[in-house]
């Protein structure tokens, strides 16, 4: 892998791969908006009102608006991983489109950023519908503060593109997402204070949980959410950044050993 | 068009094109013939600039590949031997996406889509899906879509590969028409009859070398007897024994046929008289016969 390593050589042509994907999405935009919506939404109204009904505040907010911020993040995170997991697989393993595409005056890394931006905007696209939500049943502290959420769902999108790109190299067929969504993102979700405060974790759980994604995530939502000005900006974001860049560059070295070799 | 020098890789400890020179001139049809793993599908990912080479020179289109690349794609239809046409997109929408990979905008490749769908026999499917289409017309969509940015030199990885005897002689005058249009082809394919049709000049690969280059008819008068008599049937090891020898210039025997090449047939034919249980075909030797001698006649995987 290390043979394959180097700084990624970006063109603007990875554009018309992100086009490809957007009118290829846009044939099926409502069935699939409403499929990315469900799930998410059902788990925050359903726990939020069922279970957020027995209990009192939860980190100073009811439980319904803390997970509610909980939720931008993580249905953030799942468009985008599913994006890069199973549509790009589709793409690059079953269909063969993106041999085809570097047939033309591509390169993989143009195709792997027009996937990474694709699967950006499917999160924005997710983060955007919980964030209505938030909008509709006024769950917010400040509208204009909550804003600053459309950012930080793109981040958090590109964030987990990336690390999925690299599931995606390894991949030999969709069976092994399983572990992808079992060892990394079904963690990711209990212990980065999606459903309950990181501080109920025990200590070394919490100094884990510091350092994944997620937390950084939630960590910027939810201030945002409540009207407050998030702590640690410049580390969330950074750390937001760099995960999704390493992602990106180490998935190219993976994909260029296994597509161009 | 096309100039290679010494260009070899490896993968690990094996080579997989070793030491390979080739030269296509502008409006030529050249073909790359090989056994299974004699580097040709290798060759033309090297000459597209997909993979780096371990050594040697490619200049395609007179631009240097792998270092520019991009720019001599520009320049490069593809045809595939895997189809990977888009299933998500109908046929015109195939044609449309695919020319804006080459920075097309969408007025140019719209002026140009209703011409590729009349080349490729399709304009009546311009709005049918990907999987509605035979392997036929999926190939002649593949050859249109190669075309979209109007290459100089196209490249065919066995085009006609599973194709049924009409399909391929529909892509086969599509290829001619493409020639005396004055493109550049390069073509591998393992039908001799394809490449004694389309190619003016061959290069016949072996282990990733070239085994032999040239005009398949002046292939053949230089590496082959100009006749050959198939013989098969009962008796055939008495006969060989007794007469192979002496009437043949050189014969071997694959599974339970012997070929036996020739300048005078009539001898063969008439000592065949000797043994009238056995059936024989006596026809001109072809590029078939050129291969197998170079290549040998063992399985190749």
């Amino acid at each position: 892998m290390i043979r394959h390593l180097r700084f990624p050589r970006l063109s603007w042509r990875f554009i018309p791969v992100w086009q490809r994907n957007y009118l290829v999405w846009k044939k099926l935009a409502i069935p699939s908006i409403l499929g990315n919506l469900a799930d998410p939404m059902l788990y925050m109204l359903g726990l939020g009102y069922g279970l957020g009904s027995l209990l009192p505040d939860v980190a100073g907010m009811p439980y319904l608006t803390f997970l509610a911020a909980g939720t931008v993040a993580y249905s953030t995170m799942n468009a985008a991983t599913f994006e890069v997991l199973y549509s790009s697989f589709s793409r690059m393993h079953v269909q063969r489109t993106w041999d085809a595409i570097m047939n033309a005056p591509l390169t993989l890394d143009d195709v792997m950023m027009g996937e990474l931006t694709w699967a950006v905007a499917k999160s924005l696209l997710s983060g955007l519908a919980i964030l209505a939500v938030i909008w509709g049943l006024g769950l917010y502290g400040n509208f204009w503060m909550t804003l600053w959420i459309i950012p930080v769902v793109a981040l958090v999108g590109f964030c987990f593109g990336g690390l999925g790109l690299v599931m995606n190299a390894v991949s030999p067929s969709y069976d092994f997402f399983l572990y992808y969504f079992s060892l990394v993102i079904t963690p990711m979700v209990l212990l980065c204070g999606v459903f309950f405060p990181v501080s109920q974790l025990p200590l070394p759980v919490q100094a884990v949980s510091a350092w994944l994604p997620l937390t950084h995530a939630i960590d910027l939502a939810r201030p945002l959410v409540v009207g407050n000005v998030p702590g640690d900006i410049a580390l969330h974001v950074v750390a937001l950044l760099i995960y999704g860049s390493l992602g990106y560059i180490i998935a190219l070295a993976l994909t260029r050993r296994r597509l161009l070799k | 068009m096309l100039k290679v020098r010494g260009l070899t890789k490896k993968y690990g400890d094996t080579e997989v094109v070793r030491g390979l020179d080739l030269t296509v001139r502008r409006g030529e049809c050249f073909g790359l013939l090989g056994p299974n793993g004699a580097g040709k599908t290798t060759t033309l990912r090297l000459l597209l600039g997909l993979i780096e080479p371990d050594s040697g020179s490619i200049e395609l289109a007179g631009i240097a590949v792998p270092q520019h690349a991009r720019e001599a794609r520009m320049k490069v239809g593809v045809v595939p031997q895997m189809d990977n046409l888009d299933p998500d997109f109908s046929v015109r929408e195939n044609l449309l996406a695919y020319g804006r990979y080459f920075g097309m905008s969408k007025a140019a490749v719209a002026a140009r889509v209703p011409k590729l769908l009349e080349f490729a026999g399709l304009a009546s499917k311009a709005d049918a899906q990907i999987a509605q289409l035979s392997g036929g017309m999926k190939r002649r969509l593949t050859l249109a879509r190669a075309l979209v940015h109007d290459p100089d030199i196209l490249f065919l990885d066995e085009p006609t590969t599973g194709l049924d005897p009409q399909a391929r002689h529909l892509i086969w005058q599509g290829l001619r028409r493409l020639i005396a249009d004055g493109k550049t082809i390069v073509l591998t394919t393992h039908f001799m009859e394809e490449a004694e049709r389309l190619t003016d000049r061959l290069a016949i690969l072996d282990h990733g070398r070239k085994v032999a280059e040239g005009a398949p008819r002046a292939l053949i008068e230089s590496h082959i007897e100009p006749a050959v008599v198939e013989v098969y049937g009962e008796g055939l090891d008495a006969w060989m024994r007794d007469y192979a020898g002496p009437v043949c210039l050189r014969f071997e025997t694959v599974g339970e046929t012997l070929f036996c090449y020739t300048d005078n047939a009539e001898r063969v034919i008439d000592a065949l008289k000797q043994a009238p249980a056995l059936r024989y075909l006596h026809r001109p030797s072809n590029l078939e016969d050129v291969f197998l001698k170079l290549t040998g006649r063992d399985l190749r995987d």
